[in-house]
């Protein structure tokens, strides 16, 4: 097991609707000093958690006693582009994160999402908006049923979509790596045909 | 696997098809990828090999990846084998024992080939045409400047690689950006990219990856198509190709790990086939003239916030992301970008730090001197890089100007040595990313062509390098 499946999770939703936000902004550089992945929570949107002199910014989601640790976020599209550094997700993980909810990721980071247990997941704009709306207002209790695909909200009620590949590998929690070594004589298969047919590739 | 594509095959399809291991959805779109090189750096890799360590999981095939020393290290021109603080050290430390037990070549900070992973891999002719590579760092899109599908990806996946030599991979949608006509006077490729990125946003390319075609592309060379691949990834894209000809081919023959003899002539032979069928179809196309494309500037903190140099900086109407942006910036709506002044001058990274790029930037510095107030630096790409320019005198050049002519490394293209941006400070940069607080808390970044940096350095605001001109 290398994470918790994702099954069905409850919790307060908060709302982030800027645009492009980056894992620079996610994770600052001065974090990603360890050879390891603790203590990365501390670390998660130092920029807009602190000011200079490293005091808490009152109204930041993650500093607003009504929410302090959204277990959700509502947020804008390109979430998570730039540097691959998946110690963005590791750190919005230990902050207590545990599904994003936006109406597009940039790639490398949906990808650290998935292989991390952190649930991502592309909704259709008007269903963005409106929870965007409700959590704008304040702390919105939300209901997240991976297996079925609903997200529901007090009287919001919607349904996403899911690749079954990513949907499987969320609700089973299995290590990607003992799963793909199960194939390892196809792989090696795969290669020996691969170095003769282009025998300069081989290393 | 074809169905529904057309009646030819994209070259990313083609890459794709020839790397699948397994389908896993049955569908073709979800496969195991084999995936033929990788390139490690030392803060991006720690974690993935503590996982193989705890899962007592050797590397699949150790001398498929390189690993090189580029992002944490000092670019002082007398610096040692130690790294600036302790915390790098420590990356460093621990890379050179990941490296050491699992087999895997790897240069130090001493080495002679050092430099920017991405600037290094080319040099060491371990990027070639069809190559699907797979790397810890967004950048490695640059590779497609080879006809190579060079992707990032994040630690899980680089675990995923080493122990496997394969990924667990999604297929892209095609997307064809063709630029026809001729880059004026003072334009290079950078200029190119940023107008594309400008065109369809920090987002537009997400999901896709990009094919460049078309006569402004064919003539540029190599290094000027790796700036263009490598900055794809900033409008989203996870894979940009151009399909390689005889420059690509003449830029390989020859290097460290190249094929040779017999070998060389077979490859070559497989490379000319790696183009996109006629009839092949695109998810979407793009079409930009290069005739109309002039010296790009960054004014905000995304790289799609991007205008001519001769515009201005824009009114945000009611768009809280402009706002933002210009409030970060600190500059004001309506102001002409080429009367902002600047403190610092960078030019490096693994987007523009190649000794094309470096000649370009002594052409504009020639005989001139950097404006009172300013601190240049320059960091090579790669050692090999900062060898070559000398070889040429283009250190006088830059040192007689008043830039530090600087070893090679990330440096400030992220900061995270001890090349930083003080709070406030407003930066010319010919790296990749202008987000807030990139190249240090609080500093702002303006990315530009590497002599369109010289151009602001020596005039002290951002200016349109066509202007000055450049000195023989
Ligand atoms: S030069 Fe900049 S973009 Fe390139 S690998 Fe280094 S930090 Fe990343």
């Amino acid at each position: 097991m290398s994470f918790e499946p994702f099954i069905v999770r409850e919790g307060l939703a908060a709302a982030m609707p800027v645009a492009n936000v980056d894992t620079d902004v996610i994770m600052p550089k001065q974090f990603l000093k360890g050879i390891d992945r603790a203590g990365l929570d501390r670390g998660v949107f130092h920029g807009l958690r602190y000011d200079a002199s490293g005091a808490p910014i009152a109204d930041f989601i993650f500093n607003d006693s009504r929410w302090r640790a959204p277990r959700f976020l509502i947020v804008g599209p390109n979430f998570g582009c730039g540097s691959s550094r998946e110690h963005a997700v590791w750190g919005l993980m230990q902050a207590g994160v545990s599904a994003l909810i936006g109406t597009s990721f940039a790639g490398i980071f949906f990808d650290n999402c998935t292989r991390n247990g952190l649930l991502a997941i592309c909704a259709a704009p008007n269903d963005v908006d409106a929870l965007l709306a409700r959590a704008t207002e304040g702390p919105c209790a939300m209901r997240i049923d991976l297996p079925e695909q609903t997200i529901v909200a007090g009287d919001l009620k919607s349904r996403f979509e899911i690749e079954p590949g990513r949907k499987r590998a969320l609700t089973s929690g299995l290590d990607a790596v003992g799963l793909t070594l199960e194939h390892r004589d196809a792989i090696a298969a795969f290669e020996a045909e691969h170095f003769a047919r282009y025998p300069w590739i081989k290393p | 696997m074809d169905a529904g594509r057309g009646t030819g095959r994209t070259l990313y399809d083609k890459i794709v098809d020839a790397h699948v291991v397994r389908d896993l959805d049955g569908l073709g779109e979800e496969v195991l990828l084999y995936v033929d090189r990788s390139v490690l750096n030392e803060y991006t890799s720690p974690q993935a090999f503590t996982r193989l360590r705890a899962a007592n999981r050797p590397v699949w095939r150790p001398r498929a990846t390189l690993g090189v020393v580029d992002h944490v290290n000092s670019t002082a021109a007398d610096r040692g084998a130690l790294m600036p603080d302790e915390a790098g050290q420590t990356q460093t430390d621990y890379f050179a024992r990941n490296s050491a037990d699992f087999g895997i070549e790897k240069f130090d900070v001493l080495h002679p080939m050092q430099g920017i992973e991405h600037v290094v891999m080319p040099e060491m002719g371990l990027v070639q045409p069809g190559m699907v590579i797979a790397a810890g760092d967004s950048h490695t899109t640059t590779y497609g400047a080879f006809g190579a599908l060079g992707f990032g990806i994040g630690t899980s996946d680089i675990e995923h690689y080493l122990a496997t030599q394969t990924l667990v991979y999604r297929r892209l949608k095609n997307m064809r950006v063709r630029i026809d006509g001729r880059l004026g006077f003072g334009v290079v490729s950078k200029d190119l990219v940023m107008t594309l990125i400008r065109e369809i946003g920090a987002s537009g390319a997400t999901g896709y990856a990009i094919e460049f075609a078309g006569q402004a592309i064919a003539a540029l060379s190599v290094e000027a198509r790796m700036t263009i691949c490598n900055m794809a990834v900033e409008c989203g894209a996870r894979g940009a190709l151009i399909a390689p000809d005889d420059k690509v081919f003449a830029a390989i023959e020859g290097k460290p790990r190249a094929p040779r003899g017999a070998l060389w002539d077979q490859a070559v032979a497989y490379w000319r086939t790696l183009r996109s069928d006629e009839g092949a179809r695109f998810d979407q196309e793009i079409a930009l003239d290069a005739s109309e494309i002039a010296p790009m500037v960054t004014w905000g903190t995304s790289p799609d916030q991007a205008a001519p140099i001769s515009a201005y900086v824009p009114q945000p109407n009611g768009r809280a992301d402009i706002a933002r942006a210009l409030d970060y910036m600190d500059l004001r709506p309506g102001a002409a970008l080429a009367d902002i002044p600047i403190q610092r001058a960078f030019i490096g990274s693994c987007t523009n730090a190649r000794i094309e790029d470096l000649r370009q930037a002594a052409a504009v510095l020639r005989g001139r001197r950097v404006a009172a107030g300013v601190r240049a630096m320059i960091a090579p790409g790669s050692s090999a890089v900062r060898r070559q320019a000398e070889a040429e005198g283009l250190d006088r050049v830059f040192i007689a100007a008043g830039f530090e002519w600087r070893q090679s490394g990330c440096s400030m293209c992220l900061a995270m040595n001890d090349d930083v941006l003080a709070p406030g400070e407003r930066c010319a940069s010919s790296t990749n990313r202008n987000f807030e607080g990139r190249q240090g808390a609080g500093g702002r970044t303006h990315l530009m062509s590497p002599a369109m940096v010289a151009a602001a350095a020596v005039m002290g605001r951002l200016t349109d390098v066509r202007k000055l001109g450049a000195r023989a």
